[in-house]
């Protein structure tokens, strides 16, 4: 199997990097993707696989038109975090891991993401939203079609 | 003591968007003072006197480190910005961008110039990606304005793992690879980023570079303890009053800071240093903010007497086997037999052999573990075993 492009790749137009911009404009990162990405750069699917797979924002599997990402760590747990991903999970109708039937949402757990003066916080595709109570959710997501 | 502000001191005062507030306040004086006026090894001894260690949470010394990259051989070297703060309660740098991107293109600039480097990456982290925009303006004004010649920035985004904030782990994913530690020696300031001469440093170090640079190694260590010099900034988070980011001198007790900066109340315990970090009971509030004592990155998160030790142990140690990057088995089974047993002890049925084996796991990780992060990962269990261990006692239904 040939390794020759990804392990002294020194090319910044790298794996990574591809993997990302794809990401961004096709919204998953699919079987048939990944195979061409892999052909075209001359390297086994492998390597594109186990980068794929490693990065919480990369996704191999179909995601929904916005992300919403509620962090779960310590500091938006003691600041009542739960409620606030009880209260999703009821405004959207899915538990974390799922997307909504009609594709609008994806809806996510994450580790901590930096926002915890102001817990609890989500991010919602690249957007922060911060100090979050339960009646706040649902006019947060009006914004999101 | 009050707040000093040394990294802090442009933030809230300047407009992050736009340069000209940026140079009111003597900024790139520093960067031109290091180029014309000084050697690069100048430069690098005015920072081996100030006795500036590294932010991001090992403490290493920024000087030796810079004269590490600048002694070893090559034409191409490398100068990285760890923006990837992803330890549990750390969001300091997340402020300092968004408040004063400038001066880290100033530090970014003089470190370049210091170990004969002509391209600096700054590593963001995905989740900090709506502040992107506004680090890249700043570093195109800079270069408008004349003060970057001969010198490149790229920012180079993360992807979403917690490890990348690990520096070698960081060139893997700057180099388009799985973000996995790597084995060293070699180190990076030998071969670091594609096999280059290359020093990786955090925002906050490098904020402090150019108040060095201006003012002089020995005005910088005159503040601070014997092994910590200068100011650190912290992130408070938790069951204070006022959370948020804080300056202070270096040897401050964590008093000052949890009690009479964020207001806390009722404290019964303090993480320090986010998911790797420690945690100290209340009655140890007097312990001074310093290397040689307690302080990792410098997040400060606080626990009151409502808050359950276990649950608190158990859901960090859920974080840190989410974020194993799994390369080796000391931190991959560790953390995951570790989540196991917190388990049990989380519905009350903990084992006596339960905490032998706690301990056992600990000593292993921390001895043989490939990275900072496994060698870390114990601190939770292995503190409060020390100071809570009737909270584990309390949930021992067998042996």
């Amino acid at each position: 199997m040939s390794k020759k492009v990804t392990s002294q790749n020194k090319v910044p137009g790298n794996l990574l990097m591809a993997l990302q911009e794809a990401q961004t404009r096709l919204g998953c990162l699919s079987p048939e993707f990944m195979v061409e990405l892999a052909d075209s750069l001359d390297v086994p699917v492998n390597d594109v696989y186990e980068i794929a797979t490693f990065y919480s924002f990369l996704s191999v599997k179909p995601l929904g038109r916005n992300v919403i990402r509620i962090c779960k760590s310590l500091p938006c747990y003691l600041k009542n975090g739960q409620t606030i991903i009880d209260a999703m999970a009821k405004e959207i109708g899915i538990k974390p891991g799922e997307t909504t039937t009609d594709g609008r949402f994806s809806f996510e757990l994450t580790n901590c993401i930096g926002l915890c003066d102001r817990a609890p916080a989500m991010l919602i595709n690249n957007d922060a939203h911060v100090d979050l109570t339960p009646r706040k959710i649902s006019q947060i997501l009006k914004k999101y079609k | 003591m009050p707040q000093t502000k040394i990294v802090l001191r442009n933030c809230g005062v300047i407009d992050a968007k736009r340069i000209s507030t940026f140079l009111e306040r003597d900024g790139f004086k520093a960067l031109e003072k290091a180029r014309r006026e000084m050697t690069p090894e100048e430069v690098i001894n005015e920072v081996k006197v100030s006795e500036l260690r590294g932010r991001g949470g090992a403490g290493f010394p920024c000087g030796v480190k810079w004269e590490g990259a600048r002694n070893s051989p090559g034409d191409s070297k490398y100068v990285i910005c760890n923006a990837d703060e992803g330890e549990v309660g750390t969001f300091k740098d997340r402020y300092i961008l968004e408040n004063d991107p400038f001066t880290l293109v100033e530090g970014l600039a003089i470190a370049g110039c210091a170990i004969g480097a002509s391209q600096g990456y700054i590593y963001l982290r995905a989740e900090y990606h709506y502040l992107l925009d506004l680090l890249k303006d700043a570093i195109k004004q800079a270069k408008e304005s004349g003060f970057l010649d001969g010198f490149d920035i790229d920012v180079h985004e993360g992807a979403g793992a917690y490890v990348c904030g690990e520096e070698s782990a960081l060139m893997e994913s700057i180099e388009g690879k799985r973000g996995e530690s790597r084995y060293r020696p070699p180190f990076p300031t030998v071969a670091g980023l594609w096999q280059k001469p290359t020093t990786i440093n955090n925002v906050e170090t490098l904020m402090n570079i150019p108040q060095i640079v201006l003012n002089g190694g020995g005005w910088y260590s005159q503040m601070g303890t014997e092994r910590s010099k200068g100011t650190k900034v912290f992130s408070v988070s938790g069951d204070v009053t006022r959370p948020g980011v804080y300056e202070l001198v270096l040897g401050s007790p964590l008093r000052e800071l949890v009690e009479e900066l964020a207001s806390a109340r009722d404290v019964k315990l303090m993480q320090i240093g986010g998911a790797t970090g420690r945690i100290l009971p209340y009655a140890m509030i007097d312990t001074p903010l310093a290397f040689e004592h307690i302080l990792g990155a410098g997040a400060v998160t606080v626990f009151d007497e409502s808050r359950d030790v276990i649950d608190i142990v158990h859901r960090t140690m859920e974080f840190l086997a989410e974020e194993s990057c799994g390369k080796c088995t000391p931190c991959r089974q560790g953390t995951e037999a570790m989540v196991e047993i917190m388990e049990r002890f989380c519905c009350g049925e903990g084992a006596k052999r339960d905490i032998k084996a706690l301990e056992d796991l600990a000593e292993t990780m921390m001895l043989s573990s490939l990275c900072g992060l496994g060698q870390a990962a114990p601190f939770a269990v292995v503190d409060t075993l020390k100071y809570f261990r009737g909270d584990y006692e309390r949930r021992i239904r067998g042996n």
